[in-house]
This record gives C-alpha cells, sequence and structure tokens, in this order.
C-alpha cells in the first residue's frame, strides 16, 4: 500500500486539473489558490495559552479570517475534517541553514559560510543566495515547520539572516523578513578571527561600532576620501547602523558564562538588542538575562561538555532559564538535514522540566515574538500557518498529516516519499 | 597482569630463539601461559610454542573467555522491580509484572513471584522495563567530549588500512560521554575506530561504565569486531595524501589488503604442516637415531595488521562496514564473496532498503539511523522507513547512533523508526522496534545469547523507564548492567574526573 502522501510531484501550475488526487485523502488540493475559503473543522487547537476542542477555522485570502467552536462555514469553502485532530501555528526553525545548505559535505551548495580571513559581513543578506526550491526545505517542512530563521555563519559578523516562510514558490513570495538579525560569534566560536584571542575579537568589534558612527556621522568627507580608514566596507558600516539604531537586533553565538557576560556589557554600551544562541552557561546567568529581557536560542539536546566554553553544560537549560523569566526559543544546532526533528528537541526539552506550553511556545509565538514577526501564532488576521496533527505535535508517535503556508495546503511529496514509493515494493525497482 | 608483562617482552624480540627459554619461564612466572588460547579454529597444540608468539592483549585474552562469564557478577545484589510493563523483546510484553535479579543474571519474571528476603525492591508501578540499550556503533571514549585534539584518538589516519590498530587502546574511561549515554539506558556499545580508513582496526565492546581500562570494562566473552570503511570518508581523507582517491582505488586496496591476508594464512598452515613434519622426524630421530637432526622450520614473522584481517578470513571476526550508498553495500559484499568472509553488520546503510532482499539472502544486519539523511552526497536518499523496510523483509535492522547526543535517545530513534514504518503501512510491534536496539545489536556483537533480550538467564541488562520508552518525554529512572544499579535519575549522573571541581556541573545535574 502506497500511502497517498508519496504520490507524484505535480508542478504547480498543474493541480488545478489533478488536485483532487493530491494530498492525503483530504479532499483539498495542494496547492489550491487562496481566492477560496477553506474550513478546517473538529480539531483541537493547541497553543501556549491553552487548549480549545473542537475549533472551525475558516482561512481566506491566505489569513486566518474566523476561528471558534462552533462557526458557520462559508458556502463554497472547501472542508477539511480535523475531527481526532491537532492543529497549531506551523513551527518556526530558528537559527538553521535551510535554503542555505544543501548537502553539507559539497561546498557548492553552501550559502553563508564564512571563513576567518574575511570576518565581517554585516552587508550580507541571506536573500540573495536563498534556494526556497531545496528539496531540504521540503522534508523539513513536513516535520510541521512552516518558517524558518536561516542564519549565515562564521567570521566574526557573519551577516543578516531572513525569516523566511516555507510555502512553495519564490524568494520574494517567501521572504517574511528580508533582515531579521545580524549573526555574532564571540567566545571560543570568534578565536580564529582574532589571532586566537577571544578578547581582540571584542575589541574588533568595538572598532567596527566607533567605525559605522563615525561613518554615519562623515558620509560626506567619507565619500571624499577624507576620514580615517574604516575597518568595512560603506556598506557593512550601514547596515551597522540598524543594529547601533537598535532597528535589528543581533544574534550573539556564546557558550562561556564570562564571554555571555562580556556579550551583556557590549549590548549595553552600544545600546544593543541582543539575543543568545548556543548559550550552554546562560543558566548561570539566568536572572541578569531576564532583566536585561536577553532571549535565549537553545538547543535540548546539547548536554556534552563539547568545548572549554561549556564545561558547565546541564540537561535542563531550557527549563532553567524559562523559570528565570527569559524568553527562550528551541532550535536544532545541527545541518540543514535535520531540522525537521525540531519538535522532538522541544518534546525533550518538556522531559527536563520545562512546561509543555512554553515548549510550544520556545518553537512558534515565542520566536515570532523575539524577531517581531507576526507568525507563529494562530489567530483572526494572521497569517494562515498551521498545522493538522494526527496528536499530540511533540510526541514521536504524531506526524503531520496537512500542513499549510499562508493559507496555502502544501504538497507532502518530496526526496524521501518518492523514494519510499520506488522502493516500496520488494524485487520492485533496481538500484 | 602476567599477560601484559609477557606481551611487551614478546613484542620486542619475537624471533630471537635465544629469547625463547627466557620467555618461557616469564610467561609461566607470570601465571598467563595457560589461559592464553590461539584464537584461531586450530587443534590445541598444534600452535605449539605459538602462544610465546602470538599472545593476546589483556581485552584480547578477556574477549577469549566463554560468554557466560557475562552471566555472573560478584558485586550484583537482589534486585526486584515489580508492578511494571515488562517489555522483553522477546516477542512478549507482561503487564504488571515483576523481574528479579541475583547474582548478575535474569532469575526470574513475572507477575506472581516470590520476591526474596532482603532484595531491593523497586517499585515499578506505571513504568515501563526493558533490556539494557545497545548501540553498535560509538565513538565515545576516542572521540571524547570536550571535543580537542589532545582527546581524537579514533582514526589512526596515517593509512588508509591499519587493520593492527584497536579501538581499546584509544578509549578514555573518563569521558563524560560515558555517563551520559548510560543515563539514556546504554548498556552495551561497540566502539569503534572511525571512518577516515578502509580498514581502521579492530572495535571494542564496551560496558557503558565509566572508570578503569578497557581490558576492564570489556563485555566479557564479546567476539572480535573489525571497522571497515567504504566511500567518501577515505576518499576525502587520503585523496590528497597519496591516495585511495577513487572508488577504484579504495575496492583495489581492500582486495589488496585480504589477498595478503590470505596468503599470510597460507604462510601459517604451510609453517604448521612444515611444524608437524618436523617434529614427527625430530621425535623419531631421537627416539631411534634415524635421519638427520635438522633444525626447525622458520616460523613467518607476526604481522600484527594481516593476523587480524586473516582471522576475519577464518571467520573469526564480526565485521562492521561503513557504507551508504546500494551500488557499495553490493559490491563490498561482492568482495566479501571474493574472499570468503562474512559481514556482520552494515553501518549507517542509507541506502540498505534498495538492497535489502540481498542484506537478507546475505545474513546481513543493517545499523542505521531514523532521521539522519543528506549530510552528505552518499547521504543523500536517507529515508525514516529504512529499517522498517528492512524488518519488513525479513532482515535484522538497528538503530544506531554514531552520535554522543543521540545515543541518549536511541529509544526515541527507534520509535521514530516504527512510527514512519506504520505511516508507510508497514506493520512494526514494538516488540520489533524494541529489538533494533537491544536484541539486533546483541546479534551483531555476537553476544544475544547472553543479552539483548529480558529471559529468564540472560544477563542483567535493564533499564526502568519513567513512562513508555517511545515517549519523547519519557526518562531512563534506573539503568542495571549485570545486575549492578549503574544509574538511578533520583540520585543524577556521577560526575566523571573531568567533570570534578566544575562547580556549577559538579552539582547540578
Amino acid at each position: 500500500m502506497i500511502p497517498s502522501s508519496t504520490r507524484i510531484r505535480i508542478p504547480m501550475f498543474r493541480l488545478s486539473v489533478i488536485a483532487s488526487t493530491m494530498v492525503v485523502g483530504l479532499g483539498i488540493s495542494a496547492g489550491t489558490a487562496s481566492a477560496q475559503s477553506i474550513a478546517i473543522e473538529g480539531a483541537t487547537l493547541r497553543t501556549p495559552d491553552g487548549d480549545t476542542e473542537n475549533i472551525t477555522i475558516i482561512v481566506s485570502k491566505g489569513k486566518v479570517s474566523a476561528m471558534g467552536a462552533g462557526l458557520a462555514v462559508p458556502a463554497g469553502a472547501t472542508r477539511i475534517d480535523g475531527k481526532g485532530k491537532v492543529v497549531t501555528a506551523g513551527l518556526v526553525a530558528t537559527n538553521s541553514k535551510l535554503g542555505l545548505v544543501e548537502i553539507n559535505a559539497v561546498d557548492d551548495t553552501n550559502e553563508g559560510q564564512f571563513g576567518a580571513e574575511h570576518p565581517v559581513h554585516a552587508a550580507f543578506q541571506v536573500i540573495d543566495g536563498y534556494n526556497p526550491n531545496s528539496i531540504v526545505i521540503d522534508v523539513a517542512r513536513n516535520g510541521g515547520i512552516t518558517s524558518t530563521i536561516s542564519i549565515p555563519d562564521g567570521g566574526l559578523i557573519a551577516g543578516q539572516s531572513a525569516w523566511m516562510s516555507m510555502g512553495e514558490g519564490s524568494v520574494e513570495s517567501n521572504t517574511v523578513k528580508a533582515g531579521a538579525a545580524m549573526q555574532i560569534q564571540l567566545g571560543r566560536r570568534s578565536g580564529r578571527v582574532a589571532d586566537g584571542s577571544r578578547g581582540l575579537a571584542v575589541q574588533k568589534l568595538r572598532s567596527l561600532f566607533a567605525d559605522a558612527r563615525d561613518y554615519a556621522k562623515n558620509k560626506a568627507a567619507y565619500n571624499k576620501g577624507q576620514t580615517r580608514k574604516y575597518g568595512a566596507s560603506h556598506l557593512d558600516l550601514e547596515a551597522l547602523q540598524l543594529v547601533l539604531d537598535g532597528k535589528l537586533p543581533v544574534v550573539v553565538a556564546v557558550d562561556r558564562k564570562s564571554d555571555i557576560a562580556t556579550a551583556l556589557r557590549l549590548a549595553k554600551e552600544f545600546k544593543l538588542r541582543m539575543i543568545l544562541q548556543g548559550a550552554t552557561e546562560a543558566w548561570m546567568l539566568a536572572d541578569e538575562l531576564a532583566a536585561a529581557k536577553v532571549a535565549v536560542i537553545v538547543n535540548p539536546k546539547q548536554n556534552l561538555p563539547e568545548s572549554f566554553d561549556e564545561v558547565n553544560v546541564v540537561d535542563d537549560a531550557a527549563t532553567r532559564l524559562y523559570k528565570a523569566g527569559v524568553d527562550i526559543i528551541i532550535a536544532p544546532t545541527e545541518d540543514a538535514s535535520s531540522v525537521r526533528t525540531l519538535r522532538q528537541l522541544a518534546g525533550l526539552a518538556v522531559g527536563h522540566g520545562l512546561p509543555w506550553t512554553a515548549a510550544l511556545a520556545a518553537i512558534t509565538t515565542v520566536p515570532a515574538k523575539v524577531f517581531g514577526v507576526d507568525r507563529g501564532n494562530l489567530r483572526v488576521g494572521a497569517a494562515a500557518d498551521l498545522v493538522l496533527w494526527t496528536g499530540d505535535p511533540l510526541e514521536l508517535s504524531s506526524r503531520a498529516s496537512l500542513v499549510m503556508v499562508g493559507g496555502v495546503v502544501q504538497s507532502m511529496v518530496n526526496h524521501q516519499t518518492r523514494l519510499l514509493e520506488r522502493y516500496r515494493k520488494r524485487g520492485g525497482a533496481r538500484p | 597482569m602476567g599477560m601484559r608483562c609477557a606481551a611487551q617482552i614478546c613484542y620486542k624480540a619475537p624471533m630471537q630463539i635465544v629469547a625463547v627459554s627466557t620467555l618461557v619461564v616469564l610467561l609461566a612466572a607470570c601465571g598467563g601461559a595457560n589461559s592464553v588460547k590461539s584464537g584461531s579454529d586450530k587443534k590445541p597444540g598444534e600452535w605449539n610454542d605459538s602462544s610465546i608468539f602470538y599472545p593476546k592483549a589483556r581485552h584480547q585474552e578477556r574477549a577469549l573467555h566463554s560468554l557466560d562469564e557475562a552471566l555472573t557478577n560478584k558485586e550484583a545484589k537482589t534486585i526486584a522491580i515489580t508492578n511494571a510493563t515488562i517489555m522483553t523483546a522477546a516477542g512478549t510484553s507482561i503487564d504488571k509484572g515483576t523481574i528479579l535479579l541475583e547474582g548478575g543474571s535474569i532469575v526470574a519474571l513475572g507477575t506472581e513471584l516470590t520476591i526474596p528476603e532482603g532484595a531491593r525492591v523497586i517499585d515499578g508501578s506505571n513504568r515501563f522495563v526493558t533490556p539494557g540499550i545497545i548501540d553498535t556503533h560509538s565513538h565515545i571514549g576516542v572521540y571524547s567530549s570536550p571535543s580537542t585534539e589532545a582527546g581524537s584518538d579514533g582514526n589512526e589516519a596515517v593509512a588508509p588500512t591499519t587493520a593492527q590498530a584497536q579501538a581499546a587502546y584509544g578509549y578514555w574511561a573518563q569521558d563524560p560521554q560515558i555517563t551520559r549515554a548510560r543515563a539514556g539506558g546504554i548498556t552495551t556499545a561497540l566502539i569503534l575506530p572511525g571512518s577516515a580508513n578502509l580498514i581502521g582496526g579492530r572495535g571494542y565492546t564496551t560496558i557503558m561504565r565509566p572508570g578503569g581500562l578497557a581490558s576492564d570494562n570489556i563485555f566479557p566473552g564479546a567476539p572480535m569486531t573489525l571497522k571497515m570503511a567504504c566511500g567518501e570518508n577515505p576518499k576525502r581523507v587520503y585523496g590528497e595524501k597519496g591516495g585511495p582517491q577513487t572508488r577504484m582505488g579504495l575496492y583495489a586496496a581492500f582486495r589488496a589488503a585480504y589477498q595478503q591476508a590470505a596468503e599470510y594464512n597460507v604462510a601459517l598452515a604451510k609453517y604448521d604442516r612444515d611444524y608437524a613434519a618436523w617434529r614427527d622426524k625430530k621425535a623419531k630421530h631421537d627416539k631411534d637415531g634415524s635421519g638427520e637432526a635438522e633444525s626447525a622450520p622458520d616460523r613467518p614473522t607476526r604481522d600484527l595488521a594481516l593476523e587480524t584481517l586473516a582471522a576475519v578470513l577464518r571467520g573469526e571476526v564480526l565485521v562492521q562496514v561503513h557504507c551508504y550508498r546500494a551500488d557499495d553495500i553490493r559490491q563490498i559484499v561482492e568482495v566479501s564473496d571474493e574472499f570468503g568472509f562474512h559481514i556482520r553488520s552494515f553501518h549507517h546503510a542509507i541506502e540498505a532498503y534498495k538492497v535489502r532482499d540481498m542484506l537478507v539472502e546475505h545474513g546481513i544486519s543493517i545499523s542505521t539511523w531514523t532521521e539522519w539523511w543528506g549530510f552528505k552526497m552518499e547521504a543523500m536518499d536517507g529515508i525514516p522507513e529504512n529499517a522498517a523496510l528492512m524488518t519488513d523483509a525479513g532482515g535484522r535492522a538497528i538503530v544506531h547512533s554514531d552520535s554522543a547526543l543521540d545515543i541518549q535517545h536511541l529509544n526515541q530513534e527507534a520509535a521514530k523508526g516504527m512510527y514512519a514504518g506504520r505511516a508507510a503501512g508497514i506493520a512494526i510491534s514494538e516488540d520489533q522496534a524494541l529489538r533494533w536496539i537491544t536484541a539486533n545489536p546483541a546479534w551483531a556483537l555476537g553476544i544475544d545469547s547472553v543479552t539483548g533480550t529480558l529471559e529468564k538467564g540472560k544477563r542483567a541488562d535493564v533499564v526502568l523507564w519513567s513512562g513508555h520508552p517511545f515517549s519523547v518525554y519519557s526518562q531512563a529512572d534506573v539503568v542495571i548492567q549485570g545486575g549492578v544499579v549503574g544509574y538511578e535519575r533520583e540520585r543524577g549522573r556521577v560526575p566523571t574526573d573531568f567533570e570534578l571541581g566544575n562547580s556549577a556541573i559538579d552539582s547540578a545535574n
């Protein structure tokens, strides 16, 4: 038996003709244009604020137009039976390489991974190298993920991440926020850019920020070549204005407690809106981080003292930070190919004491709040990014049975389902 | 003690006849001579003094002991886990059952057991019991945490074939990864050399516990294993180090290595024949003075690398091959057929589902992941249904980790594979999925007669879980190894030496 979700992938433009053959037997076609409204009926809505049973969600023009128990379904709407299922907002993969890395070990398919030689890429924008047709995106989406905050990395200032929607379509149609945050690395991770010194890396950063301020005041002189030499190009210095004006948050990848303290000093000195990533020892400064309203991106699976920056690693860092009042985001730290395990990571955190609702928030509403994006929140007026699950979305026994991005039901056919289809029958295809 | 002192000396001067008498004396003094077995299928006596020239390192010597040693443990206390759901991985599950452990093995399991006086009773209400989890693929101890060059002891990447290398010698038993793996329910694992080399060396089957030497922690009686690797990794490592640079080069090197091993075996056999003939002649000469007194035939020079590969050809080694692509898997099987050896498990085996019938026919297991894919070219076609499809075809699937993080949640990796299979219409039972991380890896390591299932008479390798082991929320509450409680969640992990004095973690976990 071949599940319907493994049927042949059909180009979008043909979907209207053969739509009924697609998507999980729900009577709705993948990629159906949003002119027609869709009603999801009878599912249990789960949000960080609580559950609502037997909810009806009406989607039209890409947005949630109405939501509630026992709503009337507009005439002509496509009806999706959600009975016995759970519906949540689409999940957000923060700190991801989706759309940037296809095959990690194939150099040509790696985008935005910078080395130490040219450590400053403040003007770099992920969207210029983002590939929305990546097969890795398709696989991650089947894990219920509808948004990615795709990041560049390496060097000192790697560049600007982007909040991308994961619907089928173009870079333009999927760009939610082209500049989501400026990616910076400190501590051990910055060592290679500054003679192996983390202190020197901080000094470089200070010098760059000073250059950016000086540049802003002396643009005319700069254009005539009458300023001192700056440590970065004019485009990079322009991009840093956004950071210094507080318009663009910085995500600082850092692990050691003392380096986190340094990052906090920097943030205070330059009035940066800071988010920490990795942040293995952040739990030791939980109260300070809560007071400074610094959110932390964590991977609950990472419990090894993998470096001397991480000797004070604990199993339940997410819980400790959450209890101290820190906004936590749960995100993977491995390859793009493993992004689909996001909900399992949230489940692992629950296993170590994080309230279930906080775990769901950490992969939906918190990233939305922290990066200032109107996603991850299933409410009237919001973009219809949602997932219908066969059960508890964090539990291994559940799977996404329908994924909707911007009101469009996504095909669940991908490289892997096609392979399964080809090799499902024994003695069938010849490899 | 004895064997080590003997081994050190033997390595120094193996071929000097003058040394022989000294060595014999030393061996006798160390008390090692009697415990040395040749490890071959030669009849006792045929090797004669070869035990002097072919001694075993202590962990190898322990590996030659009977597996039965794994079934008794003087340190083991009597433990009863009561009122739990017992998932045996042997085809059954017992509701509200009791399992009784005594002297290091399972003495009873069922619903109406008499618990001996003095036993430690653990109330397992609403909890689950499974066999200890076994990982066929780990580099814990040879690539330790923190990840430093100083602690990088898993790839002897100086030559494409290093069959003489042994993971046991690279193992650091204070690796903080060890206690974390055990807290995830791991009782036993195969520690392998990395995949830089075509033939990386011998694996090491360890009881997952901190402290001591590899030779202290080796699973008693576990057979010898060998790590081989095909495909991208050796190509990448040796492409710019003089080769092999291509798959052509890789296969040429595999075949050359086994050809040499075959010739080594021939030389050993010839020596045995010549020696026997000489001995008979000499006996006759000594008795009746017939013939001329001849000197003994020259003994072949011992080669530690060829010795390992020759043992592979004699069927004494469980061969573990890192291989991703279906064509590589088939071609390696063709090479093994050509030289007449058997492969026990293909590791990673991302595309095994494409050639599962062939693997089933050859009786080869696969050690694979559930959700890893796409991180390199040869991993591009990984699908979560791999283990389920292999099982469905009647084959032996194993879910392995190759990761010091995922090894802590191997139960969850198996669960994901089971649910992925079911979603694809492949009926995988919980027992079958549990076998992916217990009975089947035990088979791949050759220790399935004593561990890997919960059955009367088996080794007391047992995990008590806080909830269903296939739930993302469940934790290992108690991990028992050979009847000894290695980990209790209530008490937390015992810090390894490395962790001591880092006051935050020393007290935080």
